[in-house]
């Protein structure tokens, strides 16, 4: 049976971890989304047409929210077991009595947490620089809190598979973030020309980012129901990893 | 006694093919304290990462407090505590709340009396709001042993709870031992200063090579495998052993310049045969300048069992 203690201990201290470094986690995503708006939003935006009746600053909104809740999510999850893998503290965790539903509830929790946060945080900011409504607004939470947990997941295997500093960094950095920036979050799928318009179809993050484009603006590149679908798969095959991944011990216990 | 451990045929081949534990059987009783001694390598490690979950054995059973491990993993080991070897802690982090989350992971609610009790008991109340990083090795130390009986174990493993630390500081970690052992706590610890197992232990396991090789009461240990030596320093070399002392173990050594009796069984019969021995001397008008006796050590015990496997091997 779970032991909602032992997941509210672990989920806690994550947080305490994160607030630790609270000015650097808060200030990071403010700047970033904020650089963001004054070169795409306003250098660039002016002279860029309304996309699907969207003014192009409100439309970036979903693709920026995206663009950092990836990142910030899947480093915070993979950091958040990787460390005390790193430091060896993993040891109190393996020799509690808490299993796969504490420790992922737990971790995973925290970083979503975290990533619900950032969220919030940046739509505020884009609030100050763009005027926007969100059609869907209890779907664009529950997408956002989906996308969130996936990715926490996929961190957390990111975190286990690791075994050094510079395998941690390499996922966000040499293929999330490259993709996310081509998954349409400064643009439409449609104004690309042929053949790339249907080969933007086989990156992923392209159906997360016209996801949440369909919460807030009820029109996307895709269907909304295709993109739930996918982000379900994604969950659903990280929780099979980790699964697999406890049941085996790998790269967790000797 | 009542066992608390049991673990039979334990075995771990790690993926490189090396053999950790070869077919490890042991029994663990209430409230002792059990020294597994080994050198670097021996497999102690391994033991005790098997028994706290670290360690997934290759084969056979580990049961603790009637749980099968495998099974009834959760039961087992919410009574089982671990001090780890390294110092391997979350080191941002005042020394409380380090305390405080080991006690809520283990599914136990929030308690600041027993929390404030653990640290008054191992001398960390004052350093209750420093960070880890900022205390001494020794305190660090100390404070994971608080945060491995902050869920009040009945088994508690210390995996070299005096590496690296000095003399006075050890014999401070001897009495908080020594103290968790009156509070009816059991305790595995492994060493390899045998001094400390021949100081706390009530029991001695001998791990080489990932095989146990011997298990006893650690004066039974000593009785059956201790020596007496004493060095007789004669006023006048003998040219052999004069009848009146053949009775005795003992042999001429520097060209007869002196006597060496090697005897005993550890529960002081070499001590009283020596005595003897040198009533038998004056008896005889062996005349002797200087004594010089020492018992053998757990170390002696322990290098001379390593020695005769090595043999064996």
């Amino acid at each position: 049976m779970i032991s909602w203690r032992s997941t509210w201990s672990i989920y806690t201290r994550e947080l305490m971890r994160f607030l630790r470094t609270a000015f650097q986690s808060v200030l990071a995503p403010v700047l970033t989304t904020s650089l963001y708006f004054i070169v795409f939003g306003a250098a660039i935006g002016g002279r860029m047409p309304d996309l699907g009746g969207v003014d192009y600053g409100a439309f970036i909104i979903p693709g920026l929210l995206m663009l950092t809740l990836l990142g910030e999510t899947t480093s915070n999850s993979s950091f958040g077991i990787y460390m005390p893998r790193f430091t060896g503290t993993i040891y109190e965790l393996l020799s509690a009595p808490v299993g796969v539903a504490e420790t992922l509830l737990g971790f995973v929790g925290a970083a979503m947490t975290k990533s619900l946060l950032l969220a919030a945080i940046i739509l505020v900011t884009a609030r100050l620089f763009v005027d926007y409504s969100i059609a869907h607004p209890v779907l664009a939470v529950l997408y956002i809190m989906l996308v969130a947990s996936a990715f926490s997941l996929f961190g957390f295997i990111l975190g286990i598979w690791a075994d050094n500093f510079e395998k941690l960094g390499i996922i966000p950095m040499l293929f999330l973030t490259p993709l996310t920036f081509l998954g349409g979050t400064f643009y439409s799928i449609d104004m690309l020309p042929k053949p790339w318009d249907t080969i933007a179809l086989a990156n992923p993050i392209v159906y997360l980012v016209s996801g949440l484009r369909w919460t807030f603006y009820g029109s996307s590149d895709v269907d909304i129901g295709v993109s739930f679908a996918i982000t379900l798969g994604f969950l659903a095959f990280c929780v099979a990893v980790i699964a697999y991944i406890f049941r085996t011990g790998w790269r967790l216990r000797a | 006694m009542e066992p608390i451990l049991e673990l039979a045929g334990l075995s771990k081949v790690y993926p490189g093919g090396l053999k950790a534990l070869d077919d490890v059987d042991l029994t663990i009783r209430k409230g002792e304290i059990f020294a597994l001694l080994g050198p670097n390598g021996a497999g102690k490690t391994t033991l005790i990462g098997a028994v706290c979950g670290l360690v997934r054995p290759s084969a056979g059973t580990i049961t603790a407090f009637g749980h099968d491990m495998a099974r009834d993993w959760r039961r087992a080991r919410s009574r089982i505590g671990l001090v780890p070897q390294e110092l391997s802690t979350d080191m941002f982090e005042p020394v409380e709340r380090a305390v405080s989350y080991s006690r809520g992971l283990f599914g136990l609610a929030p308690d600041k009396a027993r929390i404030e009790e653990i640290l008054r008991s191992l001398s960390l109340w004052e350093k209750r709001d420093e960070r880890i990083m900022a205390l001494s090795g020794g305190m660090k130390r100390r404070v994971l042993i608080a945060k491995a009986l902050a869920h009040e174990p009945d088994l508690l493993f210390l995996d070299e709870p005096t590496a690296g630390v000095d003399v006075e500081l050890r014999k401070g970690m001897w009495a908080v031992i020594d103290s968790m052992r009156e509070r009816g706590v059991t305790i595995i610890l492994t060493t390899h200063y045998l001094e400390e197992a021949e100081m706390m232990a009530d029991r001695v396991g001998i791990i080489n090579r990932g095989k146990l090789l011997m298990v006893d009461e650690k004066d039974a240990m000593m009785a059956r495998l201790g020596r007496t030596e004493a060095h007789i320093t004669l006023a006048r070399p003998l040219d052999m052993i004069p009848p009146a002392i053949a009775k005795f173990p003992v042999e001429l050594e520097a060209d007869g310049a002196s006597l060496c009796y090697r005897g005993g069984d550890g529960t002081g019969k070499g001590k009283a045969e020596v005595a003897e021995l040198t009533k038998a001397l004056i008896g005889s008008g062996i005349d002797f300048t200087g004594i010089e006796t020492r018992e053998s050590s757990l170390e002696d015990i322990f290098v001379s069992l390593l020695g005769e496997e090595g043999g064996a091997a």
